[in-house]
């Protein structure tokens, strides 16, 4: 088997759906007879309909990842369901060479009251296996589920989390040639998501894979091509993993800064990022450059120590670092001035933003705090997804 | 290694399409079996009368007919053999038909999960069905036998054939189920609908009484197929006449090409109606 065959081949596809539904299911006798006569022609719109996938094109080799990515509606599962040959696209043409393996639902054809041993049999069967197989793999797959205590229990008794372990035990037996894999992966414990993406690592050097996914730190880890999906249509297409996921963040960004908490004992009169330069309305600090806040706020009460906290967050929300606090006393009806200055950041390429806690240096007791009060992005050549670029000098003793 | 090419012209001819379906036929004996092992026992499972169900419509059919008929709120016309038999052997054969028409429905109905998450052959989903069918219908015709021990009814050597009659029987309603299931997955009047005119067409069918030999009921009777399936099918079991063998075979060999037809026209519907089923 050469490595540079093409598995999976997509021309620009298209699917339309309908609004309605009675003018859906009128539209589905319709297309049921044109069906058989093999019209040529209604590639138009038809009244309240629209199009679910717009004209999607690329190329998956055996051993490439194709990350899709885009907000909730944006036509990626849509998309899914034609390569798994589900529905018929409306336009265009796929090509899939090999076997097709789907990681879009686990646990298919179970039946609750009967127990996982038998239905181990019922997936199997669904997923193509033949009883042989299955028989051959039974043991394995028990052990990979690690539920052999309760492989005789109904299933209905079962958690979530063992019915997807399960599920995903009987279709890692499978050894397709194109995978496509949808949100699946997120149900189950940590350990259980670990051993599926290792599973699903030593199957990749083998297959196509077409891997939908929200995580973006999981698509960047694993796939090598992107398309970004947005209503339908392909806003990013490329090999440049980072562009087609800054691009996805940007559709999110809100520049609203929203106040968590407020007990009204002080209030900020302005949040400002020092920079030389900014792009795209976002200040722009260099990798290994400084970081300056200049912070105005007038304070209501006398005499209070007040504790500032700054957190800087991801494009995800998620906190990555955190300033080292300060405390200040304050002056009644007074307005306050802080600069602060981080210097060397090297917090990798991306979009991050600040939130602002005021505590009371006290007790502790929170007094202000405001989340995505003010963004910022970070210059560099080189594209990470770890959250920090960490400065580093080698040595390279013979 | 094997290409498969999804859009949307299907430039496919009928003979591939029939080549396809008969393929899949073949290569999901282990699912439709697997489908159909799981149903059942599913389905008993989680019950103590578990298979006298099986037995409990036909019994209530057969005893409402021999109570109006004992009581004298019916006349009817001879039936031939011991009337409990005749009503018996007549809703047996009418319920098996009246499942077979209903089934590819029902099969793929109680499928819509699976088909709109994971490609297989869908011809399971009808062998299965069919599995499930002949597993119940087995269980009604050893009543049957029973009760035809019970009424002394000797049994005739056509009953060799039998299985045969079960067969055209059940493949009769498939086809036609095959035909309307698509219709009947979009719009849930179909099946209404379907239901409503069986039940109309059972009492022009000789199922709990025997064809008159006179009168309008005989024309209308005379003019539906149903009839000679349910009187040959009857004949075969008790050894009748076979007045009606000829329009009987022309019957069954009609509903060859539907079952072809019906299979072709299910494969090529079913990615149509998974689109409206998830859109």
């Amino acid at each position: 088997m050469e490595n540079d065959e093409v598995l999976v081949k997509v021309e620009g596809l298209s699917k339309k759906f309908c609004k309605d539904l009675k003018t859906s299911l009128w539209y589905g006798v319709k297309d049921l007879i044109s069906g058989v006569k093999s019209s040529k022609n209604e590639r138009a719109l038809r009244p309240k309909e629209f199009w679910a996938v717009k004209d999607i094109n690329f190329e998956l080799k055996r051993g490439e990842c194709l990350g899709l990515i885009g907000h909730n509606g944006a036509g990626k599962s849509t998309l899914l369901k034609i390569l798994n040959g589900l529905i018929n696209p409306d336009a265009g043409q796929v090509t899939i060479k090999g076997r097709v393996g789907a990681l879009i639902e686990l646990g298919a054809g179970f039946n609750p009251i009967l127990s996982g041993r038998e239905n181990i049999y019922n997936n199997g069967a669904i997923l193509g296996f033949t009883r042989k197989e299955i028989d051959d793999k039974l043991e394995d797959i028990i052990d990979f589920a690690e539920i052999r205590e309760f492989i005789d229990m109904p299933v209905q008794n079962y958690s979530s989390g063992m019915k997807v372990r399960l599920g995903f035990a009987v279709a890692a037996q499978m050894e397709p040639d194109v995978l496509i894999i949808d949100e699946v992966l997120a149900v189950g414990d940590l350990g259980f998501t670990l051993k599926c993406f290792k599973t699903i690592d030593t199957i990749l050097p083998n297959t196509a894979v077409v891997f939908v996914s929200h995580s973006m730190p999981m698509v960047s880890r694993i796939c090598n091509k992107i398309i970004l999906m947005e209503n339908g249509e392909p806003k990013y297409v490329g090999e440049d993993i980072g562009e087609g996921i800054d691009k996805y963040y940007s559709r999110f960004t809100n520049n609203n800064s929203n106040v968590v908490f407020d007990d009204n004992s002080l209030t900020l009169d302005s949040f400002k990022i020092k920079t030389e330069s900014v792009i795209n309305g976002f200040p722009v600090i260099n990798w290994g450059g400084n970081l300056k806040l200049d912070i105005n706020f007038t304070t209501k009460i006398k005499k209070e120590t007040f504790c500032i906290v700054i957190i800087i967050s991801d494009k995800e929300q998620r906190p990555i670092a955190m300033l080292q606090e300060s405390q200040f006393n304050s002056i009644e009806n007074e307005s306050m001035r802080v600069l602060v200055d981080v210097s060397d950041l090297q917090l990798s390429k991306g979009l991050y933003n600040f939130n602002l806690v005021m505590k009371s240096g006290m007790t502790n007791e929170p007094r202000l705090r405001i989340n995505n009060i003010g963004e910022f992005q970070v210059i560099h050549e080189k594209e990470v997804w770890q959250p920090f670029l960490l400065r580093a000098t080698y040595d390279f003793i013979s | 290694m094997e290409t498969r090419i999804y859009k949307k012209e299907n430039s496919l001819s009928f003979f591939k399409l029939l080549k396809g379906s008969a393929t899949d036929i073949c290569k999901s004996r282990f699912l439709a079996r697997q489908l159909a092992e799981r149903d059942i026992k599913a389905q008993y499972r989680q019950s103590y009368l578990g298979i006298i169900w099986a037995f409990i419509m036909p019994i209530t059919t057969a005893i409402v007919w021999i109570f109006l008929s004992s009581s004298g709120t019916v006349q009817l016309s001879d039936t031939g053999i011991s009337y409990p038999v005749y009503v018996f052997s007549g809703t047996l054969i009418w319920s098996i038909f009246k499942e077979a028409l209903m089934m590819p429905t029902s099969s793929t109905n109680s499928a819509r999960g699976l088909l709109s998450k994971i490609n297989f052959p869908k011809e399971a989903l009808i062998l299965s069905g069919i599995y499930k069918m002949l597993f119940n219908s087995l269980f009604k015709i050893v009543l049957l036998f029973v009760l035809m021990l019970i009424y002394k009814i000797s049994f005739s050597f056509t009953l060799l054939l039998f299985p045969l009659g079960l067969l055209s029987l059940i493949l009769l309603g498939v086809s036609v189920g095959l035909i309307v299931t698509p219709f009947s997955m979009l719009y849930n009047d179909v099946g209404k609908i379907i239901n409503l005119g069986l039940s109309f067409f059972m009492y022009v069918t000789p199922v709990v009484y025997a064809l008159p030999d006179t009168g309008l009921m005989k024309t209308i009777m005379e003019l539906n197929p149903l009839t000679y399936v349910i009187g040959i099918t009857r004949d075969i079991l008790f050894g009748g006449t076979f007045t009606y063998l000829m329009p009987y075979l022309g019957v069954v060999l009609i509903s060859l090409p539907i079952l072809v037809l019906g299979l072709v026209w299910y494969r090529l519907s079913i990615p149509v109606i998974v689109e409206r089923l998830s859109a």
